[in-house]
């Protein structure tokens, strides 16, 4: 793994009003890793992410995403991510091939490209026979496997995924999670929020937000050494017991 | 450009995929148009007369049957005595009551003057007007036959004094549905415009579409565009298909001045129209809110356009309502070109206007839509 740092944050901070949603953190994510981003709802996951996106301007604190400031550079960085959100955001009213053409098209790929890549994408999605199928009808594991590839068809540098396998069954979760590990594989930096303790294992770093701070950061196995526990579940429990917090995010 | 192209061609196909869309644009042209111009007509027919006739006399039969026969007025009772017509009013049957006194004929022959009395039930003020100016109207003509048929006339003109003979422009029939036709016409490209404007992009926002959209390099002004350049086609196709199908065909109305002057403002002021719905959906989170955002300022625009009563004759604080309204500026553009037939140099005044309504929407709406909140 070469250790080109493409996200860096520093006290970053999110206030709604007197709510501090996300307190002052600070992290480093490597080129090509797929960091893991847990928490319990309400943590602040969502809000962190927003603002790494360039969604959600930081109330102080600094970040760079892919060599570039939030504050200042939001549309470079927008060029060079990719984002996938929590609520399913593809047009269900376009059929599964318009989807694809239509954000490939707005990110800018040429016409040969964004032929050839639409085909690709459909037939690793195994989905030929649903290309002209409306998105609308189609089952939530798959349309949150399209809605992953369709943030990555410009291959960005990175990708954020919001609570990606949230609802869905664990044989297309093991699927989904191939699909990142394809993507990483291709040098894709992959930023992933959940609270499912059983995909902790699946990270190469992570870090557990309690109450819109970083409570802990490391691989999983160093977790685990750290907290002496069996399982990451008992890692979370062990830190999640301590917050204050119960509403889910603003 | 490229993008533009990317977003306009989801846009079409969102919409054309979008049965209550397509009923909006095709369905709310015809039945505006056909409903409203014939339903609501200021000309006051019908009114409800209760007659009270003490005299029983020919001449106050006559003036009876000269009354019913002028179309206007239709027969709620024949009472013997005022308080019996009076019950008819409270009870609301009736709208006029015409008392002739007894001794009307005799009056009149003996010594050539008579009294009436007529009493109006003025709760709806247009009609109680209209009403008794109808019957005055009618009793003066009915007096003015009698003098002719006592007095033969010697000398033509000793009998007249002033005669006022009034020429009628541009709409000489004074068809009322000539004045009603082209103002719906606006206000139905209005409501098709902002309405659905507004509620596209706010329902964006609902499904969350929009944050993906966000996260993408699209810039903000290709976005709006890819917004405005649908709806604006489509309040193009609204107007010609109330204009050239069902205002020539059903009411016969063909423009008197230029179509290309029409549809040159036509397309100024739906960039305006537009650029209001575009403001109704970045301060709305939700539909309902954007529905009732813009329902409540529809209503105001409709009312203080000049659609049913002419600004000229409101207060001067709501002159000005109306003035900082752009619908009352198509409103009497749509009726100057179609009904007048005026020129350019007659609506520069109203151009200038609109464009500045655009570029003051449009330019608020951009700078209040976030990409980044």
């Amino acid at each position: 793994m070469n250790s080109r740092t493409v996200i860096r944050t520093k006290n970053l901070t999110k206030r709604f009003g007197s709510f501090v949603a996300v307190n002052h953190i600070s992290f480093e994510v490597s080129a090509g890793e797929i960091f893991g981003f847990l928490g319990a709802n309400g943590a602040g996951k969502t809000t962190a992410m927003r603002m790494l996106c360039g969604l959600s301007r930081p109330t102080e604190g600094e970040a760079e995403i892919a060599g570039f400031d939030v504050y200042r550079q939001q549309e470079k960085i927008k060029k060079n991510i990719g984002y996938m959100s929590q609520k399913f955001s593809l047009y269900e009213d376009l059929t599964v091939y318009e989807n694809i053409r239509f954000f490939g098209g707005i990110y800018g790929l040429r016409p040969r490209a964004l032929k050839e890549k639409s085909k690709a994408l459909i037939s690793r999605l195994g989905l030929e026979n649903e290309s002209n199928k409306l998105v609308r009808s189609l089952p939530l594991g798959w349309k949150q496997k399209l809605a992953f590839s369709v943030a990555v068809i410009h291959d960005p540098g990175i990708v954020f995924l919001d609570e990606p396998t949230g609802g869905v069954d664990p044989i297309t979760r093991r699927q989904f999670w191939d699909l990142i590990y394809e993507a990483a594989g291709r040098g894709i930096t992959v930023f992933v929020s959940t609270h499912y303790m059983d995909e902790a294992e699946y990270f190469n770093r992570l870090s557990i937000m309690v109450d819109g701070e970083i409570a802990a950061l490391d691989s999983p196995s160093a977790l685990k050494q750290k907290y002496h526990a069996a399982s990451m579940d008992e890692v979370f429990f062990e830190l999640a017991r301590r917050a204050v917090r119960q509403s889910d995010e603003p | 450009m490229r993008t533009i192209l990317f977003l306009l061609q989801k846009e079409f196909r969102q919409i054309f995929r979008n049965p209550s869309i397509l009923r909006v644009i095709l369905i709310m042209p015809v039945v505006q148009l056909l409903i409203i111009p014939l339903a609501a007509d200021y000309e006051i027919k019908n009114i409800n007369l209760s007659v009270v006739d003490h005299d029983h006399s020919s001449y106050s039969q006559k003036l009876t049957a000269k009354i019913l026969s002028s179309g206007y007025f239709r027969l709620n009772d024949f009472s013997p005595s005022f308080n019996k017509s009076f019950s008819e009013f409270q009870k609301d049957n009736s709208d006029l009551i015409l008392e002739i006194p007894s001794g009307f004929e005799k009056d009149l022959v003996r010594e050539n003057k008579a009294g009436l009395f007529i009493a109006v039930n003025a709760i709806n003020g247009m009609k109680a007007v209209a009403g008794s100016a109808y019957l005055s109207g009618i009793i003066s003509d009915f007096n003015a036959e009698i003098l002719m048929e006592w007095t033969p006339p010697v000398h033509p003109a000793s009998v007249a004094g002033i005669q006022v003979v009034p020429s009628l422009w541009f709409n000489p029939g004074q068809t009322y549905r000539f004045f009603m036709v082209p103002g719906v016409l606006v206000i139905l490209v209005t409501m098709v415009g902002a309405y659905l404007c507004a509620l596209n992009i706010v329902k964006e926002k609902e499904t969350g579409t929009i944050e993906q959209i966000n996260v993408t390099p699209v810039k903000k002004h290709h976005f709006i565009l890819g917004k405005l350049i649908p709806f604006w086609v489509i309040g193009v196709f609204s107007f010609s298909l109330g204009l050239f199908v069902i205002a020539r065909f059903v009411y016969g109305i063909v423009p008197a001045g230029s179509l290309l002057l029409l549809y040159l403002f036509l397309s100024v002021y739906l960039v305006a129209v537009l650029g209001f719905g575009l403001l109704v959906s970045t301060y709305s989170a939700t539909q309902q809110q954007a529905m009732s955002l813009s329902f409540f300022s529809m209503t105001v625009f409709i009312l203080m356009s000049g659609l049913f009563t002419p600004v000229e004759s409101m207060p001067v604080w709501a002159q000005w309502i109306a003035r900082c309204n752009p619908v009352t500026y198509f409103m009497e553009v749509i009726r100057m070109i179609v009904l007048k037939g005026s020129t350019f140099p007659d609506i520069r005044h109203h151009f200038l206007i609109v464009i500045l309504f655009g570029t003051v929407f449009n330019v608020w709406a951009i700078l209040h839509y976030r990409k980044t909140v």
